[in-house]
Parts: structure tokens; C-alpha cells; sequence
């Protein structure tokens, strides 16, 4: 193992998180605490300094033994490697750590503990992305035999219950944004987008106007991916900006359709919060051009049951099940966008379909003019049956209870972080419904700390925030999504973190911008990370590039 | 507007349902209602009916019974004896890989900043970092969807590094994953198909190298092949790639190597496929995630679509830091300007395929292989034995599946597999449609789940049933 130095020594660490004492707990008990926005949680992160686990081997270790062949066998079969050609076999072991299994077991809590997951902290700084609660009975429901250890070839006699559970997903899903077809093939919102766009091209493919009529129109405050999919798949992409008044530039819109468009993609309302009236009207204008219209609902949280895609005249939509439908986002994935299409385009959806046929359920893989596959099998099912049990679990006045919530949390929320110090508000006549992109402009201005800045500093207390995507075109922008999931009391802290924070700024600029200071580690070095001489994405390049400089 | 009357029952996942919660939080707002809210929404595209969905299940309870009688609907390759495979492999999950893809820190992270979410950063370069060490190859991505985009990014990868339009893909490969990289790759390559001998099952080097020639971006091989072969000429066929100035891309099985070269030392320029197969449970095709690897150049590493997790130093001497490598380069910087697109994808399966390969360690890997390889060759000795059957059926060295040809018991895979299925066995997947050439085939999937007791009754079960 290489020496490292004590990180308490020396540790900018040690310095105060706050304006309160080190080690000072509220007199009135830790609820108090929290309900009194003047004082905060005494929080630090879990910080285990832990080693890369190449430097925790010990050779000969064991974690798991796998089973052998018995002498029978042996006797039968020989020693199995020697029936290997030579010039495939392995000639050097792979140079794996060597660990016995309670190393590995504490090494991985430590690293998930030095991980602020959503079932731990007031997770509403990752705006659109929807870290709602995962309910924890869903978590037993996958990881059930009964689904764990279902192979995807298994004759269909054998998967009655999970073809079930996904075709009551679609029909459910076909409700909520009256479209006529669902397919869960999509493993996430972005490889939906990607399917649409396939769907696109093969629309326009069948009726003889591709690749003519290529050009894919999008806005920039749907996600990057609504670009970036559709350009994989061929498309020539056209952003439309905001107007003066927050919402997608319809003129700009006008201007853009022709004989070569393909279609639009779109996310409403937007990552702004702001919820554009005209929707039907750029629905209508493409449709007019020739074009398709597919909906970016990947966050969908605050409009379930209050209006629905088909209803604004979408040809297509899709739903992040790890968004709006609350399974776990796992990291990033295994995840699922649920891809929702019109009867017109139901023959293009990615084979097979999952179908009934009286009381059975069945793959229909008979799809002549289907675009083929996304992913592989069937997309990820047991996202499929966690999002199944959600929509079980509340129902129809349960969704719209979800969506009502949302939109009075999130306005609760924009209530008081509109008030902070720095905070600056686009489009502030516009009203927000689940999510509301804000500025700290103001703040970068008068103190020099910028949104990064205030990033790392609230990890100092314990929550999450993310900046928004590029570019920024509201500008130190972060974008606060509460969900349904979290009480006042928490929005309370969140916001009290957040007034925190800008009067540091105020105070002491330097705390915030040498921020953290209670997290897991402290600021990075970004030059290594693009610099090919030092970057490392393995540990062998690391021990290699190191070694090297020395 | 007419709103639906809603039934308001306090709800456990909604904390604002309480109703004095609720009205402060509108009182505070100055709203007296949500609709004053939602009034930014037209009229017109307001939905005045409630969703015409079941009625919830109050309870937890109810709930769990509902959702348990539909699961007790499938019989499982744990009820039941399993040879499937073809994409799809069941392997045995150690509990550490449960115990930890199952902890609510992971299980609930999403995109944190590399401070707060450290641990994940650190997981997913540590896995990197072993599938590094499997592959011979210093830069991995964190995980993509499944082998199969990953495969079809390769292409592109090498189609952009190359400045080529035409890919060769193996006749061999199955058709879903044809399919889904026929459709990544579309408006950039073409696909052209490599024949392979239906004798062996190896990739036929005399149709490669007619193929061949400046158009060829890329030479796709893959290691084992979709019929379960190694394809022991892997070395030859890098070096064609290479003699016509395209870049040799593999799609390997990682857990096949412990025992099998790794793609690095024998020249390959790309290697992707799946990680399923590295303690991830099958979940009905659900455990698929995708890696892509290559050697350590720039210009290489820039056409990276994904996510690459590298270390670095913090302001606290000796203190390890992890975050994006070229974040510029991807679609979350640049829009429809960066590689591809990158997003959510299959991170926590990296994280568990980590947890896997730390627990196995070199030996593992090594004595892992080494099991499929014995009960491979005694199961397709004793199936040999039953009259009519044939295994393996191709001449080209087997790994941990092999193709069993059935064509003389005059009876169809499918037949067979019924038969198989009323006696509680998955039989082997069936090649018919797919290789019509090779007969009444099926793909045979032996591993480390399979006991000897296993085989011998899957042996007597054919007999009996093409007896």
C-alpha cells in the first residue's frame, strides 16, 4: 500500500462548516434544531479515505470459492483448460485483487457510505431527474426468484406473470398519456429518444422521404439528449431558443418547418418549470410540414392525470420509469423509458410486443415493419414491475395526488429560495409547475462564488446539488425538483441550507469557494482529468503513468 | 375548470397529502388552491376525467399479495433445470454482490458531483479498473446499456477513427444483436456480413478476406461466438483487420476470461459486450449493461461516447480524487456536437460486476472457466451417448455452451423442448430459425449452476424423450 498522510492533519476539514460552534448541538433537541432555520444539521460525511482496492490484496486471498468438477467428471472430461487452443488460452492470470470476503464486503460499504443516495439526504437538488421515494416493498417484488432468475428464452408458458405485469404497465401507461401502444424496450429516457428518432426515420423511410426530409427540431431546455440521440440516428438538428418570455420561441418555430422536417422533439413543461400554452400549436405546426411529434415526458411528475400528451397532439411520448414512476435511479441505470406511440406508428415499435391473446400473454415478435431491437430482450423488467407496483399502489387519485403535490411543493420550495440573497429569478411572471430552474447571477456578480461553488458547498451539508446542462443559457443556473416525496420540514432545511450558503458567500467567499470541507474529500484537481500524460481511467494506467514519473 | 373529485386519503409515499400540511403549503404560496396553479395549462388540454386506472391497493400488504400471485405466474430457471443461454447466462450471484448492489446508498444515488458521491465514483473506476485487467486494456468506459450498443458504438467508434462507412460482422452473431446495432449504426455504416465454416463454427477467414479492403472501418469478432466457440483464429483475424487498415473490434465474454486470452494481447483495437454475466442475475433479459475498452490514446479516448471515471489528486496531499475524464466530448457538454449521446445506463451492474471480480480474484476466474469447460465436455460426452443426438455438433472448441444436433432423432428442437419443459427442464435454444444450415440444433448452456446430478438427469430426459 502507498504511504498516504494522515488527512486530519493539517485538514481543511477541521475548519467549520458554519457559522454555529463545532460540535454544538441545538439546546431544544435535534428536532428543534431543524425546525429552526438559524441553526443546521451537524453534518460530515462518512470519509474513509479508502484505498483503491488493488491496494487492499493480499495474495492467496479468497472472496468466493466456485464449485469444481468432481472426479467423475475430471476422469470423464480431463482438466478443461488444456482443451483450450494455445493460442487463446490465458497465458497470465488477470492481475484481479486478491481479497478475502469481508474485505471485499467492507470495502464496498465504506465506498457506499462515502455515497449520498436519495434514501438518505433531501434529494431535490438534482432538478429533472425526479428523486422521488423508491418504495422499499418494490425492492422485495425485483428481487424475487420469480423474476431474478427468469431467463429471457424461457417458453411463454413459463412467464405468464411477468408478460402480465408488463402489459398492465402499458395499458396503464396508455391512459395517463392517451397514446395506443406502449413498448418498454427503451432502457432509459435518452435510448428512448433514440427510438423515437429510429421511428421517425422509418416513417419517413416507408413513405420515400428520407433522408430528405432529415431536419429534427428541438428547443434548449429539452434535454441534451433529444439533440444528441436524434444526430446518432441521422438527423440534422435544429434548437429552437426561449422567447422573451420564457417559452419555446414559436416565430422561431414557424421559421424552422419545411419539406424537410422530420419531426420535433420536445419537453413540456420545460427544464425552466415553465409549462408552454402554445403546445398544441407547435404540434399542429409540424404536423403541417409533414413532421412528427415526439414528447420528451421523462419527467412527467407534475402533470399525471392533469393533461396528457396525445391530448396536445403528440405522435409519441415517453416516460422515464426511474423519474416520474419512481424506480430506484440505481446510480444511473438499470432504468427504463417507456416509449408510448399512435396507433399509426404501433407497427414501427421495437420488436417483440408483448400481447394477449384471450388469458394468455404472449411476445409478439411478428413485426414486419418494426424498426428491430433497441436493447436487447425486452428492456430491463424488473424496473418494469417496480413501476407496475407504484401505479398499483396509488392508483388513479393517488397519480393525481402525486402530480398536485408536486407542483405545491415545488412552488412551497420556489417561495423561499426565491427570497435568498443572489437568487434570481427568469421569466418570474411565469408560473412554475414541478421543477424551477434559478440563477445565482446576482451572487456570482457581488461575491465571486459561482453555482459550482455553491455546488460543493452544499455537500458540506449533506444534500445534493447539480448546476443544470450546457450551456447555461440561464446563467449560474441550478434547477431544485422537490417531488411529492419530501415533508415541509425538509423543504425548510433545504432552503435554510440554501440561505446559509449565500450568506457565506456574503461573508466569507472564500469558505464557499474552497468548498467542501465536511464531504467525502476535498476539491479536485481537474488538470489530470484532461491531460493525456496523467489521466487514468484503470488502476493499471494509473500504477503505469505514475510509475513513469517517477 | 371541472376537476375530478378525488379521493384524498392521506398517502404513506406523499407527506403533503396531510391535510393541514397541504393547506399551509398553499397558505404560504397565497394560492387557496392547486388549480390556481395548473391554470398556466390550457383549458383544452386539461384531461376532466380521473384516469381510468384500477383503484389502488390501500395496503402494503394487499398491495404485496396482488404483485406476489402475479410473480407466483413464473416458473423459474431456479424452479426449474436451465440450459438456456445465447445472450443470457446463468451464473451463480454471490450474496456480497446482493448485499451490496442492494444497499439504499447506491441503490438510490443518480448524478451526483464526485464529492458527495465519491464512493460512487470510486466503485465504477474500480470496476473499470478490473475489467481493465480482464481485457489487457487501459481505459474502460463505466457501463452502457448492454453489449449490443456497446458493440454498435465500437462500430461507430472505429467507423470515426477510420473515416470508413462499411463494418464486418460475423454471420455468427445473433440476430437481436444484428438488429439493434443494424439499427445504432444506420446512417453511418453498413453492415456486411463475414460467413463462417458450419463445420466448425469459426469464422471463415476466406470470406474475411475477401471482404476486406480500404472501405472497412471495422472487423467485428466475437470471442466466444454466438454458437459458443472460441474462435481460435482471433490473432489472424486482428491481423487482416490491421494488413487492410481497420481497427479490430471483439465482443468477449469477460467472465470466460480467466481462462481465455484477453483481447489486449492479441491486438485487439476495441473491446466491448456484457457484463451480465459477472454476478448479475438474469431478471427476463433485466441484468444486461455494456462495457467498451481500448488501449490508452488520445485520439482513441476521445471518441468515447460514455462516461470515463479517472483519478486524480485533491487539494489534500495523497488524498484520491475521482471525476470525468474529457467531459467535453459528450453529449451532457455538447449536445448533438459531443460522441453519440451518453446518459443513464446500467451504472449499478458495474458496481456489482466490480464487487464480483473482487470476490473471484484471478484464481476464481481461472477455476470458474475451468468448471464450464469439464461439465461442458462430460455433459456433451454423455448426450453424445443417446442414441441420435450429436454434441457438440461443431468441431470448433466450445467454452461454456455448445451446439447440440438433434436432426437424426428425427424429432425438432421444439418437439424435444416441450417434452424437456413437461419434465422440468429449460432445454437448449433453439438454432433452427436462426441457422437452418446446422439442422435441428440447439444452443446447450453448462456452468457453474450445474451439478453433475444435473446432466445426468437432463441426459436421461433426452433419451427418454427421443427414445
Amino acid at each position: 500500500m502507498t504511504t498516504r498522510p494522515d488527512p486530519r492533519q493539517g485538514d481543511p476539514g477541521a475548519m467549520t462548516t458554519g457559522a454555529e460552534e463545532p460540535g454544538a448541538a441545538h439546546p431544544g433537541g435535534p428536532i428543534a434544531r431543524i425546525r429552526d432555520a438559524m441553526t443546521l444539521r451537524r453534518y460530515h460525511a462518512a470519509r474513509w479515505d479508502e484505498p483503491v482496492i488493488f491496494e487492499l490484496s493480499i495474495p492467496g486471498s479468497r472472496g468466493v470459492l466456485p464449485p469444481l468438477a468432481d472426479e467423475v467428471i475430471t476422469a470423464q472430461a480431463g482438466d478443461g483448460l488444456s482443451a483450450i487452443p494455445p493460442a487463446l488460452r490465458r497465458k497470465a492470470l488477470p492481475a484481479l485483487p486478491e481479497l478475502s470476503q469481508q474485505t471485499v464486503l467492507r470495502h464496498y460499504l465504506r465506498l457506499s457510505q462515502e455515497t449520498l443516495g436519495a434514501d438518505l439526504n433531501i434529494d431535490i437538488g438534482q432538478g429533472t431527474c425526479t428523486m422521488k421515494y423508491s418504495p422499499k416493498i418494490n425492492e422485495i417484488f425485483a428481487r424475487s426468484a420469480k423474476i431474478a432468475e427468469l431467463h429471457p428464452l424461457q417458453d411463454e408458458s413459463t412467464v405468464q406473470g411477468i408478460l402480465e405485469v408488463m402489459y398492465r404497465l402499458d395499458v396503464a401507461l396508455r391512459d395517463i398519456s392517451g397514446m395506443d401502444a406502449f413498448t418498454l424496450q427503451p432502457a432509459s429516457g435518452s435510448q428512448a429518444i433514440f427510438a423515437m428518432a429510429a421511428i421517425f426515420r422509418a416513417w419517413h423511410r416507408q413513405l420515400g422521404e428520407w433522408p430528405q426530409r432529415n431536419e429534427l427540431i428541438t428547443t434548449m431546455f429539452s434535454h441534451p439528449s433529444g439533440a444528441a440521440a436524434a444526430s446518432v440516428a441521422g438527423f440534422k438538428i435544429i434548437t429552437l431558443m426561449p422567447d422573451q418570455d420564457g417559452y419555446p420561441d414559436l416565430d422561431a418555430l414557424r421559421a424552422a418547418v419545411s419539406e424537410r422536417t422530420a419531426g420535433m422533439f420536445i419537453t413540456n413543461p420545460e427544464d425552466t418549470g415553465i409549462f408552454n400554452p402554445r403546445i398544441a400549436e407547435f404540434t399542429r405546426l409540424v404536423h403541417e410540414a409533414g413532421g412528427l411529434c415526439g414528447y420528451d415526458q421523462a419527467n412527467a411528475n407534475g402533470i399525471l392525470g392533469i393533461t396528457r400528451a396525445r391530448d396536445a397532439g403528440f405522435d409519441l411520448c415517453f416516460f422515464n420509469l426511474h423519474k416520474t414512476f419512481s424506480t430506484p435511479h440505481a446510480c444511473g441505470g438499470p432504468a427504463c423509458g417507456a416509449l408510448g406511440v399512435t396507433a399509426e406508428l404501433e407497427p414501427f415499435m421495437p420488436a417483440p410486443v408483448v400481447s394477449r391473446d384471450g388469458e394468455r400473454y404472449f411476445l409478439d415478435h411478428d413485426r414486419p415493419r418494426s424498426i428491430g431491437k433497441i436493447r436487447t430482450w425486452y428492456g430491463v423488467p424488473e424496473v418494469h414491475l417496480r413501476a407496475y407496483a407504484w401505479i398499483a399502489s396509488l392508483g388513479p387519485d393517488g397519480l393525481r395526488q402525486v402530480a398536485e403535490a408536486a407542483v405545491i411543493c415545488n412552488n412551497y420550495l420556489y417561495a423561499g429560495i426565491r427570497k435568498i440573497r443572489g437568487v434570481k429569478i427568469y421569466w418570474p411572471e411565469r408560473g412554475r409547475l414541478e421543477q424551477v430552474r434559478y440563477s445565482w447571477e446576482p451572487l456570482a456578480e457581488e461575491t465571486g462564488v459561482t453555482t459550482d461553488d455553491v455546488g460543493r458547498r452544499m455537500a458540506d451539508f449533506g444534500v445534493h446539488y447539480w448546476t443544470s446542462h450546457h450551456p447555461w443559457v440561464v446563467p449560474e443556473p441550478f434547477t431544485l425538483e422537490p417531488t411529492e416525496s419530501y415533508t415541509k420540514d425538509e423543504l425548510d432545511e433545504y432552503i435554510a441550507i440554501m440561505q446559509r450558503v449565500s450568506d457565506e458567500a456574503y461573508a466569507n467567499p472564500e469558505l464557499v469557494k474552497t468548498a467542501p470541507h465536511a464531504s467525502v474529500v476535498h476539491q479536485h484537481d481537474h488538470e489530470p482529468l484532461d491531460d493525456p500524460e496523467r489521466w487514468a481511467m484503470t488502476w493499471r494506467a494509473h500504477v503505469r503513468k505514475t510509475e513513469h514519473a517517477r | 375548470m371541472n376537476v375530478p373529485r378525488l379521493d384524498r386519503t392521506v398517502h404513506p409515499y406523499i407527506p403533503s397529502s396531510v391535510p393541514a400540511v397541504r393547506a399551509a403549503m398553499l397558505l404560504q404560496i397565497g394560492v387557496s388552491d392547486v388549480e390556481e396553479l395548473y391554470a398556466v395549462i390550457p383549458p383544452e388540454l386539461r384531461l376532466a376525467r380521473p384516469l381510468n386506472l384500477p383503484p389502488a391497493f390501500r395496503s402494503e400488504q394487499e398491495l404485496r399479495r396482488h404483485v406476489e400471485g402475479l410473480l407466483a405466474r413464473n416458473t423459474s430457471a431456479a424452479d426449474y433445470l436451465s440450459f438456456l443461454g445465447a445472450g443470457c447466462y446463468q451464473h451463480y450471484v454471490p450474496a456480497v454482490c446482493d448485499e451490496i448492489n442492494g444497499r439504499s446508498e447506491f441503490l438510490t444515488a443518480y448524478g451526483g458531483e464526485p464529492y458527495e458521491d465519491h464512493g460512487r465514483f470510486q466503485a465504477l473506476f474500480e470496476y473499470c479498473s478490473q475489467m481493465g485487467e480482464l481485457l489487457a486494456m487501459d481505459v474502460v468506459s463505466v457501463p452502457t446499456y448492454d453489449g449490443a450498443q456497446a458493440t454498435g458504438t465500437a462500430l461507430r467508434m472505429a467507423g470515426r477513427l477510420t473515416g470508413r462507412r462499411t463494418a464486418l460482422v460475423p454471420r455468427t452473431m445473433s440476430a437481436q444483436r444484428r438488429s439493434a446495432v443494424a439499427n445504432y449504426v444506420d446512417p453511418v455504416l453498413d453492415l456486411v456480413e463475414v460467413g463462417y465454416d458450419p463445420a466448425s463454427g469459426l469464422l471463415d477467414l476466406a470470406d474475411l478476406r475477401s471482404k476486406l479492403s480500404s472501405g472497412v472501418a471495422a472487423v467485428l469478432l466475437e470471442n466466444p461466438n454466438h454458437l459458443g466457440v472460441i474462435e481460435e483464429g482471433a490473432a489472424e483475424i486482428v491481423s487482416l483487420a490491421h494488413a487492410h487498415g481497420a481497427l479490430a473490434v471483439a465482443a468477449v465474454d469477460p467472465s470466460s476470461l480467466g481462462v481465455l486470452e484477453a483481447p489486449g494481447n492479441y491486438g485487439v483495437d476495441i473491446a466491448c459486450g456484457d457484463l451480465q454475466t459477472l454476478g448479475i442475475h438474469m431478471y427476463f433479459g433485466g441484468g444486461h449493461g455494456g462495457f467498451i475498452a481500448s488501449r490508452d490514446e488520445p485520439s482513441i479516448v476521445g471518441e468515447y461516447p460514455s462516461r470515463l471515471f479517472g483519478m486524480t489528486t485533491t487539494k489534500v496531499a495523497g488524498e484520491y480524487g475521482f471525476g470525468d475524464v474529457m467531459w467535453e466530448r459528450t453529449s451532457f457538454h455538447d449536445r448533438e456536437h459531443g460522441k453519440e449521446f451518453v446518459g443513464t445506463a446500467a451504472a449499478l451492474w458495474g458496481i456489482t460486476a466490480g464487487v464480483y471480480l473482487a470476490l473471484m480474484g484471478p484464481l476464481g476466474m481461472q477455476e470458474l472457466g475451468t468448471t464450464w469447460i469439464q461439465l461442458g465436455r462430460y455433459a456433451a460426452g454423455r448426450l453424445s451417448a443417446v442414441a441420435g443426438v450429436r454434441a457438440p455438433a461443431l468441431t470448433g472448441t466450445p467454452l461454456k455452451e455448445f451446439v447440440v444436433d438433434f436432426s437424426r432423432t428425427g424429432r425438432t428442437v421444439a418437439e424435444i423442448n416441450t417434452a424437456l419443459l413437461a419434465r422440468g427442464i429449460f432445454g437448449g435454444t433453439d438454432l433452427s430459425r436462426e441457422f437452418p444450415e446446422l439442422g435441428q440444433a440447439a444452443l446447450y448452456c453448462v456452468t457453474e449452476v450445474h451439478s453433475r446430478e444435473d446432466i445426468d438427469r437432463l441426459v436421461s430426459a433426452v433419451a427418454e424423450v427421443v427414445s
